[in-house]
Parts: structure tokens; C-alpha cells; sequence
């Protein structure tokens, strides 16, 4: 039988092929079309505060209290309560998330590895709702037996737990960074005669420090967004405070506390949470970018 | 004085500088070096050829106790090193790599450190004092013949330069904390033939200070530059002789069938 070359080659329809590629490109830019969305409307809504609230207000004020009948918008008692969780929360997940990973990737076993690498990682799927409820009714408690005066909601207690959720983030981010240092750089040091803890910490981390700051970014992006538990277990009292054993309100935790409510659409109040909001996208989105950047950088170095 | 004396009577035997007495080395179930008993001589070029995977690299690093840093890696026997055991319990593995520096085939410069301080490493990195860096950068980079091609950018990262360069940077990285004994892992065959060329006179002029072993694919450079060469075949050290004799005159009939390329 004479075989059909010319139909085996035969390229698919014109037609299928492109309806094909259509399909895709709309899946594709439909996480586009969001983000323009998001960033659409959360600029429109801000404009209109903007033009009742002055910015100047926004950074001179010292008080959030813009659903009381003498409004109040100093945007720093917010900010403060999202930069002190989000420092607490780091504070946790660097150290412990970078000594995570330096032990996967140089010191454990391949077997510990296997082990160790999934269990770490099983933490990041933990609700977060879930991480809440740990930090108000079992962290906090403990943590008022050694700390005296440490109120109910706080941000210490919230920050550490919220770097217990963001420990998986920083370890497994930093171990693809350190596991990507090339095995003859540990060799060349191994070779003169440098010890191992030598060798991890002024040849391996060096050479992963920008995938290793990635990391950090990242997580912090994290921390900045995170809701539920802030929400649950700082507190939701905007107070202009660094002290991590007070109450504090979060950016994501006022959101969520005016959306839940039952602020009418298009008043002044509602508008609040768009202009905080905008300023939370801003904070995530510079970090994300350089973020970003680094691990591109990375990836440059790897294809020499 | 002893190199000198070599190029007066080159039947002289010099003193051995290693001796490897029943040497095995396996990955995990795997024996790659099998029983190898073999004299490293003093001060001369000592060349291990063969087929690939016959163990001559794995061979290479038991002589420093490199290959312990890979996963199942383990060795048996005795390697002296100027009579003392370096396989025994009390031997500090990263001390000795001090005196038995390791030159590698892929050239690998500290990315994050300037040619300088790569230089420098060695001292650096190990906290031991340098009296006068900046001449100890001078001479080791003058030893390598890399000087007046960097002098003007030292503080330059070492991956800016060549891969000729930075391999000459790693030799120079080795001679600085002034090892005795330095392994070369096939230190040219990621090199051009310039950089190849610049590679062997070095080890010509490396051989009155140091004791070289060289791995090497390239049977033309075991002949050009060593002095005393073993041949490798599955584990198994098939001969070892001055390198002319192995040339010339070799032994076993595998010997000739491998330098005649009839297999390999």
C-alpha cells in the first residue's frame, strides 16, 4: 500500500489552530485584564478620597478614625500596625527560614531531605484562618505567662505566628537559591583546605544572597497582605504604637473590618478602604518588582 | 637543587612524595579503584591517563580526601604523604587539603570575590593571618603568568575575566596558601588551545616547587609535560613508568593497544 506522505505532513487546519491560540491568549489575559481592573478601580475610588481628603492629611494626622462622627485620617496608626506585624513576622521566618534551608540543601542527608522538605513545606498549606485561631488561643496565652501586661490582641503574638506561616515561603525559596550555587564553588573551597561551616557561610550564602534576599521580599510581600491573622489575634484598634505587646490595626485588617460592615457604597467611609488598599498594592507591588528583579538576575548567572 | 639535579641525570629516582599502598575507592556498591599501590615522586609531573570511568579522577581525590564530600563515596587502603597516613582517624581532611592543593577541570572563581580575593581565599576564608596580602597576590599571580594581564583590575570580580584566565586565577588561588602537593583534575580540557598551551608551561615551571599529579584525557599533554605517568584501565593501575619508557617501551600490551588508539 502506498503510504500518504503529503496527509501525514499535512499541517492542522488553519481554523483549529487559531481558535487554539485563542483560547490560551484569554486565559492568559485574563489575569492581565484583573490586575488592570483592580488597579483601575482602586485608582478611581482613590482619586474621589483624595479630593475630600487631602494626602497632606493623610501623613500629618495621627489618627485613623474615620468611621467616628468627627472623622479622623492619619494613615500612620494603620501603617505602623502593618510595618510592626510584618517586622515581627520576618524577624521569625528569616533566621529560621534561612537555617531551614541551609540545612536542606548542605547539611541533611538525602533522605532527611526527602523527609524534612515535604513536612516544611505542609506548613504553607495550613489555612490561615487556622494560623489565627493558633496565635489568639494557644500563642498568646503562653506568651502572656512570660510577658507581663501583653494584652489579649497583640502584635507580637500575631507577627511571630504569621513568620511561623512564612517560614516554608523563606526556606523553600532560599534552598532553590542555595541548591543552585554550583557544586565546584563548595569543591574550590573544600580544596583549600576551608572548613564546611566555612564554606556555607562565605562561599554557598554569598552566592545565593540575591536569591536568598528574593526570598525575604517575597515573604515580606507576604506578611504585608496577610489578613486573617492579624485580624484574628492583633487586635482592630488603630493605634499609633511600636510597642509589640499592645493591640494594633492592620491595613488588611481595616479592609476587612469596612467591608464586613455595613458602610453605604460611595460614601467617604467606603472609600477609605480603597485608598488604603492602594497604598497596600503599592508597598507589595515594589517589593514583588524587586523581588523580581533578583531572581532574574539569578537565573542570568546560571546560563553563563 | 633536586630539580637541578634531575636535568643532569633524569635516571636519577627522586624521592617519593606519596606512596598509595592498596588503594580502593567505591561509590556506594560500585568499586571504581581497585587495589592501586603506586609512588608519587617528589617534584616531578606525574601524569594518570586512561579511558574514561576507569577511576583515575576518583583516584585523584582520594590523594586529598575530596571524594569524601560525595555522597557514598568512601576509600580503603593507605595514601602517605611524606610517610604520614592521611587516611588515618587523627587527620584533620580540610588541614590536609592545605598541603595537597586541588586544581579543578571546570575553572570555578569565587563569583562573589574580586581576583584579589581570590588570590586570597585560602587565607581568608581559613582566618589565617597574611603578612604582606598584597605581595603574596603579586607573586602567586606572577607564578601563573597572570599579573600584567591584571594588575590594573584587581578589584575586578574574578568571573570577569577569561576562562583561560580564571583558570590560571585557581592555580594561583592553590599556590597561595603553598600546598606541596598539587592534584590537577583535567585542568585544560575546558580551555581553547592558547589557554592550553598557557596551562602546560605552567606546569613545567610549577614542577621545581611542587609535586603535580594531572589527570588528563589528552595523551599528547601526559608526553609533553610529565615526567612519570600511570595508566589507568577500569580500576585497575595497568602500568606506571617513567613516561618516556611507557612511550617507547611500554610493558603491557594494553598500555600499547591505548597509546596506539586501539581503544579508549
Amino acid at each position: 500500500m502506498k503510504r500518504d506522505l503529503a496527509a501525514e505532513l499535512r499541517r492542522p487546519s488553519a481554523l483549529s489552530e487559531r481558535a487554539g491560540k485563542l483560547v490560551f491568549s484569554l486565559c492568559a489575559a485574563a489575569s492581565l485584564v484583573t490586575t488592570g481592573g483592580i488597579v483601575a478601580v482602586l485608582l478611581h475610588q482613590t482619586i474621589g478620597f483624595l479630593q475630600a481628603v487631602p494626602f497632606t492629611r493623610l501623613l500629618t494626622d495621627t489618627h485613623w478614625t474615620p468611621l467616628f462622627a468627627e472623622p479622623r485620617f492619619g494613615l500612620w496608626p494603620l501603617l505602623c500596625g502593618t510595618l510592626l506585624t510584618t517586622g515581627i513576622a520576618m524577624m521569625v521566618a528569616i533566621p529560621c527560614g534561612v537555617l531551614a534551608a541551609i540545612y536542606l540543601s548542605e547539611l541533611a542527608g538525602e533522605r532527611q531531605r526527602r523527609i524534612v522538605k515535604p513536612l516544611v513545606e505542609l506548613l504553607a498549606g495550613i489555612p490561615t484562618l487556622i494560623y489565627g485561631y493558633f496565635a489568639l488561643s494557644l500563642v498568646t496565652p503562653a506568651l502572656q505567662q512570660i510577658i507581663p501586661g501583653l494584652s489579649g490582641f497583640n502584635a507580637l503574638s500575631a507577627g511571630s505566628v504569621m513568620g511561623l506561616m512564612l517560614l516554608p515561603v523563606v526556606a523553600s525559596l532560599s534552598e532553590d537559591a542555595l541548591s543552585a550555587v554550583p557544586t565546584g564553588l563548595r569543591e574550590a573551597s573544600h580544596a583549600l583546605g576551608v572548613r564546611r561551616t566555612a564554606t556555607i557561610f562565605r562561599v554557598v550564602i554569598p552566592s545565593a544572597s540575591p536569591g536568598i534576599a528574593a526570598a525575604v521580599l517575597l515573604a515580606a510581600s507576604r506578611a504585608l497582605g496577610a489578613t486573617m491573622i492579624v485580624a484574628i489575634a492583633a487586635g482592630q484598634q488603630p493605634q499609633l504604637t511600636l510597642d509589640p505587646r499592645d493591640s494594633v490595626e492592620t491595613m488588611t485588617t481595616y479592609i476587612a473590618q469596612v467591608s464586613l460592615g455595613d458602610i453605604p457604597t460611595g460614601t467617604l467611609e467606603y472609600r477609605t478602604i480603597f485608598a488604603v488598599g492602594l497604598c497596600l498594592f503599592m508597598m507589595t507591588l515594589v517589593l514583588n518588582v524587586i523581588a523580581h528583579r533578583l531572581r532574574r538576575r539569578i537565573h542570568r548567572q546560571e546560563r553563563p | 637543587m633536586s630539580a637541578l639535579e634531575s636535568e643532569i641525570d633524569p635516571d636519577a629516582t627522586p624521592e617519593p612524595k606519596l606512596q598509595i599502598s592498596h588503594l580502593d575507592a567505591y561509590f556506594n556498591d560500585r568499586h571504581v579503584v581497585r587495589d592501586i599501590t603506586l609512588s608519587v615522586p617528589q617534584r616531578r609531573v606525574t601524569a594518570i591517563i586512561g579511558p574514561s570511568g576507569c577511576g583515575k579522577s576518583t583516584f585523584l581525590r582520594c590523594l586529598n580526601r575530596m571524594h569524601e564530600h560525595v555522597p557514598g563515596a568512601r576509600a580503603r587502603g593507605a595514601v602517605m604523604l611524606d610517610g604520614v597516613d592521611v587516611y588515618h582517624p587523627s587527620i584533620n581532611p580540610a588541614r590536609l587539603r592545605r598541603h595537597v592543593g586541588m586544581v579543578f577541570q571546570k575553572p570555578n572563581p569565587f563569583p562573589t570575590m574580586s581576583i584579589r580575593d581570590n588570590v586570597l581565599a585560602g587565607h581568608r576564608l581559613n582566618g589565617t593571618h597574611v603578612d604582606a596580602p598584597g605581595e603574596l597576590v603579586e607573586r602567586c599571580l606572577r607564578q601563573v603568568a597572570l599579573w600584567d594581564e591584571v594588575k590594573d583590575r584587581l578589584g575586578r570580580p574574578g568571573v570577569s575575566l577569561s576562562s583561560g584566565q580564571q583558570q590560571r586565577l585557581c592555580m594561583a588561588r592553590v599556590l597561595a596558601v603553598e600546598p606541596e602537593v598539587i592534584l590537577l583534575d583535567e585542568p585544560s580540557s575546558a580551555l581553547d588551545p592558547i589557554a592550553t598551551a598557557h596551562i602546560e608551561e605552567l606546569i613545567e615551571e610549577l614542577k621545581e616547587r611542587y609535586t603535580l599529579v594531572l589527570v588528563t584525557h589528552n595523551l599528547q599533554q601526559a608526553a609533553r609535560v610529565s615526567d612519570y605517568m600511570a595508566f589507568f584501565y577500569l580500576g585497575n593501575l595497568v602500568e606506571f613508568d617513567r613516561t618516556d619508557v611507557i612511550f617507547t617501551n611500554p610493558k603491557e600490551s594494553r598500555t600499547e593497544d591505548y597509546l596506539t588508539g586501539k581503544f579508549g
